[in-house]
């Protein structure tokens, strides 16, 4: 894997800021450089969400060992590390889905607007409306597109017709996916391309309004072309919302991300702002990885 | 090569002896069919919609008896097909890892392969004796009693099919657990629920043996849930048996109608299963 970027793939060439992504000849070997990756340094952004010696257990096995970092607003967090190495279940935790099976646990502290997140005390259903999730695999609920959307502002939100409509529309708008289904909102999710299905549940997680979005490798099942879309709303989103990525594609976290945590084996080996993750790490297991010696 | 050749050998053996096998198998079923066509076709006439059962030796027709299994069916569907579902949905979103449920699923599996004449004397026991007489009423219990675990069993197993991903993405935009199961969950399994419950009517709609103990038969046109009440099942039992001859035609135009009933459910059934599976 990433074989192909063993090579001087990290000295300074031109590439995309990840802000506005021109046509990409080359998706797979670009990888953001320092002058790309333009994580302002200059604008620091408040801490979202400030994760404290997080430990995480599947039964007994300790799947975190103890993670500590700041998510910060209006930016984009990446996390990269081999298969296995927590990233998904340190993403779960931040909207206590991991909470739907029983054999799960996490200690630690992991606040938010001032409450620690996983006291127990919490209203679960309050917090994910504010913390949204999108999933690696697309999952349309088996409903039309507009009801798709509607489902999660209507358990919030008592909306007239009109308003509603409107916010169908803004969400898919906002997804880029209006143009494509415009005609069709009667028609079952279910019928949508993969690519489109997922920027249906992009558009059905902003439409309830949160303030973090997580997004759990949000490309991985989708094609070069969708995936650039989806990484443009990526970059598109990041000026309303706090985010956090989980993503297998060193690439993609180098175009998305103002800072990057690296993890492997349950812990967070290093965490910086992405351009120095990719050009100057300060760990010999991060640099290994992010120039595909290993993982 | 001489062991290639005997694999072939092996094989063209094992081929025949299945088809033998299989054609032995469907022999029995198409004697029956045939027997019930031929002498129930020509039993088939308008009078069995439009009178009731006569006594022997006169004209009549089954209309007492279809409107009392219509009635009871529809009541014991009524009945066991919320309970079966509601269980089945414990089973499956809340009780996954309770010990309670492995309990219930055990029970349930007796249930469903308890003789039905058990269920029939269990409700003569509590009802019928404690009434003091054969009901409608009893023969629709005991017929739900039927209905309760296949839906159960039915019911558990499509919520299951449904991949936890859906759940856990309505859930983490915050949709409360009810809601998640009844919007989401239920909407989903629908085809397959519907099918579990087409499978419970197709299943009660040819028990005798609790009509038997529980609504008995009337001869008479009943209306009244409270009394006895004919039905097909127990009019073709009684009819069967007898030395009349029009009696025992009746039966077989009686037999004739719930296997094409029946027939039509699991038909139903089947168009609903794969309308699903095209869907999703």
């Amino acid at each position: 894997m990433m074989s192909d970027s063993s090579s001087p793939a990290l000295d300074s060439r031109v590439a995309n800021s990840p802000g506005t992504t021109p046509p990409r000849p080359m998706l797979r070997t670009t990888i953001g450089t320092a002058t790309a990756m333009a994580g302002p340094k200059a604008e620091p952004s408040p801490v979202r969400i400030e994760i404290k010696n997080l430990k995480f257990y599947y039964k007994k096995y300790e799947a975190l060992k103890g993670i500590s970092l700041p998510i910060y607003d209006k930016r984009v967090t990446a996390f990269i590390g081999p298969s296995g190495c927590g990233k998904s279940t340190l993403l779960r935790v931040l909207n206590r889905i991991y909470q739907l099976y029983p054999d799960q646990s996490a200690s630690g502290e992991v606040s938010f607007d001032g409450k620690n997140l996983l006291d127990p005390k919490l209203d679960l259903n309050l917090l994910r409306a504010k913390i949204g999730m999108v999933f690696q695999k697309p999952t349309p609920f088996p409903m039309s597109i507009y009801d798709n959307i509607a489902f999660g502002v209507r358990l919030y939100e008592k909306l007239p017709q009109s308003e509603m409509d409107g916010r169908v529309e803004q969400a898919l708008r906002r997804a880029a996916l209006w143009e494509e289904v415009k005609n069709k909102l009667k028609q079952s999710g279910l019928g949508l391309s993969g690519g489109q299905q997922q920027r249906l549940c992009i558009a059905r997680a902003i439409a309830i309004q949160p303030e973090v979005l997580l997004l759990d490798e949000p490309a991985s099942a989708l094609d070069p072309i969708s995936t650039l879309k989806v990484e443009e709303l990526i970059s598109e989103l990041k000026n309303d919302y706090c985010i956090a990525l989980v993503t297998h594609n060193m690439q993609q976290a180098a175009r998305a991300a103002d800072y990057t945590a690296f993890m492997y084996l349950g812990e967070l080996i290093e965490f910086d702002e992405t351009q120095v993750i990719f050009t100057n790490p300060s760990k010999k297991q991060t640099e290994d990885y992010v120039t595909g010696r290993f993982g | 090569m001489e062991l290639y050749l005997r694999r072939r050998f092996v094989n063209s053996i094992v081929l025949t002896l299945s088809l033998v096998a299989t054609i032995v198998g469907l022999i029995w079923l198409a004697a029956i069919l045939w027997t019930l066509l031929s002498n129930g076709l020509a039993a088939l006439s308008f009078d069995l919609f439009t009178q009731t059962t006569p006594p022997p030796g006169s004209q009549g027709g089954l209309i007492n008896a279809i409107y009392g299994s219509v009635i009871m069916t529809l009541i014991g569907t009524l009945v066991g097909t919320p309970v079966g579902i509601l269980a089945g949905t414990f089973l499956a979103e809340y009780g996954r890892s309770s010990r309670l449920s492995d309990v219930i699923r055990f029970i349930n599996d007796i249930l469903l392969s308890a003789p039905s004449i058990i269920v029939g004397l269990f409700v003569y026991e509590i009802m019928v004796i404690r009434m003091g007489h054969f009901s409608a009423w009893a023969g629709a219990m005991a017929l739900a009693i039927l209905v309760i675990p296949v839906v159960l069993r039915t019911t558990e197993d499509m919520l299951k099919l449904i991949p936890d991903a859906l759940r856990e993405a309505a859930a983490a935009l915050g949709t409360p657990k009810w809601r998640i199961v009844t919007m989401i969950c239920y909407r989903a399994a629908i085809q397959g629920l519907l099918t579990g419950v087409m499978l419970a009517v197709a299943r009660i709609s040819g028990e005798t043996a609790p009509l038997l103990f529980t609504a008995l038969n009337n001869q008479f046109m009943s209306t009244n849930l409270n009394g006895p009440m004919a039905n097909l099942p127990v009019v073709i039992f009684q009819f069967a048996m007898s030395p009349y001859h029009d009696w025992q035609t009746l039966a077989w135009a009686g037999a004739l109608l719930i296997t094409f009933v029946i027939l039509v459910l699991n038909i139903s059934a089947r168009i609903i299963a794969n309308w699903s599976r095209v869907n999703q």
